[in-house]
């Protein structure tokens, strides 16, 4: 959305706003379910919380799209959408569903949606739900908007705003797709709140058959390499986060970020070039191009707070900054500041930290 | 085995400032750079090629000046290169530079039949990571995103296994060319050009096709008329009201701190200390 | 194989571009190397450029040259520090076109000037460095580079890479750079609306203001500071000796914080987003310091040539004028059939003693030793005289002929009356 920016920006307005007769008949905000290895992925419930608004100001059903081997734990996500606020589900069990493919997963979705035409569907913008989300969107030719971290309607042309950030957060937009439906939006993790989980909800389930044999399906999953758990930092769920940037100087010195890190029980985070540089993997990284993060408490030690890195972290409850240049642009929206030397402030700020939860510990 | 790789040109976005009383982006003086991301899948294409030989051809789809991203890339070593531009194309989201793209790489398979299409995750400036998934579907090729490493590729039968990253791990697939695949970032460097490759890329007459040339068909599926989305509102974000409470303390004694930020901080956000309490050790 | 070429002009600078572009143009065969990753990504300049020695090459260039301002108005400021006293030329005179004299940013000048290089015909290959000059004896005959398969052969090698040229020290063609005779810049490019600058600088269109400033702001090294408006950005910047910041033991990036904090400067960069920073040498020790500027088959232009004219902050049209002029000189020597011999290269010699480049670099050639060896003008005069203008300016009782006695006495105690004289004397000489 480079170019298109600027050129299309007159555009909206001669374009007509009026629905054709055709897709009247589509109705409906849909939020496909994402799971792997056994559990709804977050985003997909963040998603149904956020789908409930939409489907509640635009009058309609909000449903959960769920696919995948048949059983028992692929239906308990049908309940696992109700709870979290569809009013229906639409489930399509079929082994070849097991794994996660393209194919048989682009040809599950789109069949569903030519049949029961939803006016808005939503995924994460996860690796799964991009990978599917375009390939759906160019089979049914509709626009698909990706990575939105705002979402809402325009009422009266029934259509979909999507706001994301564009030219690395620089700019917001709000894009919408006229005249196409269903319209397609992406949501990266932690973006949308986490709505409350209500176990007394229910509704209904509308099954279908996938319509595919193992023989037509060209690709083939040989193995599937799990990811160590204990290995792989969870940044997008950690509730607290202490992270180091380029301000950190040497690779030796995020032992003050890890020391501060372990007493809070937090995970660790970067910026892009302290990844770069090999100091940490590419799993910690924080920001636009890494992930985004959402915790209670956001500690940003030797951190510029370039664009790239805020549209990351800037939805956390609480930022402290740490940064020896007061100009820092990390202090025009952290919560807290302090001007000065990570390298003497962390191991004070450690030790504050620990002092205060030892009385705070014994107090409560 | 012929390999096209899709790169963009796209505004160093590091670079970019927004005016602050017009809103609009200031591109002048900001360089125009590869894609970054696009790079690792070029690089994945040299070595594949390196391995088992066959040919590279670069593709983009943008202005005049994109030509400069293709030379680079010439220069890397690929074998061709071909600059799809045209008043048609322009304004085009994903959906119409997916069939721009596709209609180029048809018409490219008339010279040598492409066994794979590579594109890198996603670009800086449009940040979608649709066009990939986009082309492999008007091209009815098998799509493999967010691949990490080709395993092995097998000529003879048309067979290619890669790694694939996924939410939870990594999934080992295997499918037949042609295929599209988008490589992951990260797992191999760009190679240092050799002084011959800087000459013939300095050189070299990188094909200029317009739509008639790239095969478009259906002009209304280009540009503005074939996108469906509409940017409708381009805006700043809000800044935050207040800015940081700066914490002046006399010295960073622990003691300090203490008394300056924790104190505070906890006495705003009281359910905050609860919660490291519970988990800090 | 490798390639051959009439000339290899090494860098892409103003200096680089002038030659390789009246090369080509003539028809040789030109290869040019740059370093950077486009001409220009690695310069760095105040900048004005003095349109007339890139007007002799490129009539035309003012229609597409990206030009920021043209300069309307000069301030010549003396800071002490909290105060300054100044004056401001500014003349309608700058508003006829074409206009003289314009503010530009050299990343995207340096670009435009590469791009009418390449249409002209010469080859331009950046990203690449050249590590040392390939000898036949004493004869240079090609180039290095840092890529594999990196040797191309020419005629001869025209060494336009920037003040502390590595490849003619290497090359044993002189020696090395004393501390005393470069100076140290460094600037910052602030972004600021354009309606901001018209306000802030009292200009409309395209008018553009110069400020050069001398006195506390460095710390009474020998230096200056200045501030140019760009059209959508201000340019601030400050430069010492090198052997001055050796003996004081500041940063040159300490003495540019300090400069933007002093209130006279403040208020012109307030609410400026710092785009770019950047730190360069300029040659500033004059003709004295001058190395040998051609050889057998090499010839040197621009900063690696010390052609800077360090009191009127010129270098840039140095720059072009040599790498003209280093061109031409090839360009006669082909048509005439001759070799680019040492013995037929003195003609470059030649053209640039007949030139203002010479006659400027001579002109001033005592500068540099009045300063160093007169640290006073940096550093007791400036306060002197923004003392006096205080006392002459406030407004409290004491009649006026008592100020100018108070002055008078002031100045004396800090210089000699004979010391006062001396130093004008010294200036006048060395200006002469
Ligand atoms: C397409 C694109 C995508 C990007 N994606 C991301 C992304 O996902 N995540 C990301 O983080 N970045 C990303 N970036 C990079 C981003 O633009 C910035 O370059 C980066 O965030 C800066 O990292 P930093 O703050 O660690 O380093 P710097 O900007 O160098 O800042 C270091 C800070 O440390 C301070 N400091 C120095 N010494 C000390 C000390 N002793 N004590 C305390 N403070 C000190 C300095 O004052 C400075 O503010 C992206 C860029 C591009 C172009
Ligand atoms: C802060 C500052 C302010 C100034 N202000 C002004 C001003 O207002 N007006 C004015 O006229 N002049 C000014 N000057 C001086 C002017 O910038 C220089 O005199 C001018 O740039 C000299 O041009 P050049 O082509 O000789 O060298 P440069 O512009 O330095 O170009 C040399 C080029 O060679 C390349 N290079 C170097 N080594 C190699 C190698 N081994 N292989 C390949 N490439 C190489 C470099 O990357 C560079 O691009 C200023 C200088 C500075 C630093
Ligand atoms: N205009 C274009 N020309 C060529 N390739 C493109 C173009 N736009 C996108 N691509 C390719 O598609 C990938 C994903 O782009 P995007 O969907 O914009 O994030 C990029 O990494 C490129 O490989």
């Amino acid at each position: 959305m480079s170019e298109e920016t600027e050129a299309k920006k007159p555009a909206a307005g001669k374009r007509k706003l009026q629905l054709d007769e055709s897709l009247l008949g589509y109705k409906g905000v849909w939020v496909f379910v994402e799971h792997e290895r056994g559990a709804i992925h977050p985003v997909s419930l963040e998603l149904l919380g956020e789908g409930r608004k939409l489907a509640d100001m635009l009058g309609v059903e909000l449903a959960g799209v769920v696919m995948g081997q048949p059983g028992d734990t692929t239906r308990s996500f049908c309940h696992e959408a109700f709870f979290h606020g569809a009013d229906l589900c639409y489930l399509v069990e079929d082994p070849l569903l097991t794994d996660y493919r393209n194919e048989p997963y682009t040809k599950g979705l789109t069949d569903l949606v030519n049949k029961y035409q939803p006016e808005i569907l939503l995924l994460g913008a996860t690796t799964l739900g991009r990978d599917l989300a375009g390939s759906v969107a160019t089979t049914l030719k509709t626009g698909l908007t990706a990575d939105c971290t705002e979402l809402n309607v325009d009422l009266e042309a029934r259509s979909l705003l999507a706001t994301r950030p564009t030219f690395g957060g620089s700019l917001l937009c709000t894009i919408q797709t006229l005249n196409y439906r269903p319209q397609m939006a992406t949501v990266r993790p932690r973006v949308m709140a986490m709505p409350e989980r209500d176990a007394t909800r229910s509704g209904r389930i509308v099954e279908d058959k996938l319509g595919m044999v193992e023989s037509s399906i060209i690709t083939k999953v040989l193995e599937f390499i799990p990811d160590e758990m204990q290995d792989k930092p969870q940044l997008p769920f950690a509730d607290i986060i202490v992270s180091g940037g380029r301000g950190m100087k040497k690779p030796e010195n995020f032992k003050l970020i890890w020391d501060l890190a372990n007493v809070l029980g937090a995970e660790v985070g970067a910026t892009r070039p302290v990844v770069q540089a090999g100091w940490l993997d590419l799993e910690r990284q924080v920001g636009q191009s890494g992930k985004t993060v959402r915790p209670k408490l956001y500690i940003a030690a030797g951190i510029s707070g370039a664009i790239q890195h805020r549209v990351g972290m800037d939805a956390s409850d609480v930022i402290i900054a740490i940064n020896n240049d007061p100009n820092a642009p990390i202090f025009d929206f952290a919560h807290y500041g302090i001007v000065g030397n990570a390298m003497t402030i962390l191991p004070a700020l450690t030790e504050a930290f620990k002092a205060h939860l030892a009385t705070a510990r014994k107090a409560g | 085995m012929h390999i096209v790789v899709c790169i963009k040109q796209v505004p160093d976005s590091a670079q970019i400032r927004v005016h602050p009383v017009t809103n609009t982006i200031m591109r002048q003086g900001v360089p125009a750079i590869v894609n970054p991301y696009d790079l690792y899948a070029l690089e994945e294409a040299l070595r594949l090629k390196d391995q088992y030989g066959g040919r590279v051809t670069v593709l983009t789809m943008g202005p005049p000046m994109a030509e400069a991203a293709l030379r680079k890339a010439i220069s890397y070593g690929a074998d061709d290169a071909v600059l799809v531009t045209d008043r048609v194309f322009a304004g085009s989201d994903t959906l119409a530079t997916s069939y721009a793209l596709a209609s180029a790489i048809s018409q490219i398979s008339k010279d040598m039949p492409v066994d794979l299409v590579f594109t890198g995750k996603q670009t800086i400036d449009g940040d979608t990571a649709q066009v990939g998934p986009g082309v492999a579907k008007r091209l009815d090729m098998q799509l493999l995103t967010y691949v990490s490493k080709v395993r092995s590729l097998d000529t003879e039968n048309d067979e290619i296994v890669v790694e694939r990253r996924s939410e939870g791990g990594v999934q080992v697939l295997k499918t037949s060319t042609p295929c599209l695949i988008t490589v992951l970032e990260g797992n191999n460097e760009m190679r240092f050009a050799t002084m011959a490759n800087m000459f013939r890329a300095s050189r070299y007459p990188v094909k200029i096709w317009n739509k008639d040339e790239a095969g478009i068909e259906d002009v209304t599926k280009t540009g503005l008329k074939g996108s469906p989305t509409v940017v409708s509102k381009v805006f700043a974000p809000t800044p935050r009201a207040v800015k940081a409470e700066i914490i002046q303390c006399e010295s960073n004694e622990p003691g300090d701190l203490s008394v300056t930020l924790l104190a505070k901080m906890f006495n705003k956000h009281p359910k905050l200390e609860k919660e490291i309490a519970k988990r800090a050790v | 194989m490798a390639e051959k070429f009439d000339v290899i002009v090494v860098g892409a600078g103003p200096s680089g571009n002038s030659a390789a572009y009246t090369l080509a143009k003539a028809g040789l065969s030109v290869l040019q190397i740059e370093r950077g990753e486009s001409p220009g990504s690695k310069n760095v300049q105040g900048a004005i450029l003095y349109s007339d020695a890139l007007e002799r090459m490129i009539p035309d260039f003012r229609d597409d040259a990206p030009l920021e301002r043209h300069i309307i108005e000069q301030r010549m400021w003396v800071l002490d520090d909290e105060s300054y006293i100044g004056s401001h030329y500014r003349s309608d005179a700058f508003n006829k076109e074409p206009y003289n004299r314009y503010t530009m940013i050299r990343s995207q000048f340096d670009k435009w000037f590469s791009e009418r290089v390449k249409a002209a015909g010469a080859l331009v290959i950046c990203e690449t460095t050249v590590s040392h000059l390939l000898l036949d004896g004493e004869r240079v005959i090609g180039v290095m580079t840092d890529r594999q398969g990196g040797e191309i052969y020419a005629d001869a090698v025209i060494l336009a890479d920037g003040v502390n040229s590595l490849l003619a020290k290497k090359a044993g063609f002189h020696p090395e750079l004393q501390p005393k005779d470069v100076a140290l810049a460094v600037k910052e490019i602030h972004f600021m609306p354009q309606e901001l600058i018209e306000q802030r600088f009292n200009v409309k269109g395209t008018e553009g203001v110069v400020i050069e400033m001398v006195g506390k702001i460095t710390k009474g090294m020998m230096g200056t500071g200045f501030l140019y408006t760009n059209s959508e950005s201000v340019t601030i910047g400050v430069g010492c000796m090198l052997s001055d910041f050796k003996k004081q033991g500041t940063t040159p990036y300490a003495l540019l914080e300090e400069m933007k904090a002093h209130p006279a400067i403040k208020p012109l960069i307030q609410g400026g987003e710092m785009k770019e920073y950047t730190a360069h040498l300029i040659p500033e020790g004059g003709y004295n310091a001058m190395p040998p500027i051609y050889g057998e088959g090499w010839m040197i232009v621009g900063d690696a040539g010390m052609f800077v004219n360090a009191v009127h902050r010129e270098g840039s049209n140095l720059a072009m004028t040599t790498g003209m002029h280093a061109a031409e000189t090839l360009i006669e020597l082909k048509n005439e059939g001759k070799a680019f011999s040492a013995a037929n290269l003195k003609r470059y010699q030649a053209k640039l003693d007949e030139s203002f480049v010479m006659k400027d670099m001579k002109k001033y050639k005592n500068m540099p030793d009045v300063f160093h060896s007169n640290p006073q003008f940096f550093n007791d005069y400036p306060e002197m005289l923004s003392n006096a203008a205080r006392t002459m300016l406030t407004v409290d009782g004491v009649d006026k002929k008592s100020k100018e006695r108070e002055i008078r006495g002031t100045f004396r105690r800090r210089r000699s009356l004979f010391g006062l004289l001396g130093d004008t004397f010294k200036l006048w000489r060395a200006f002469e």
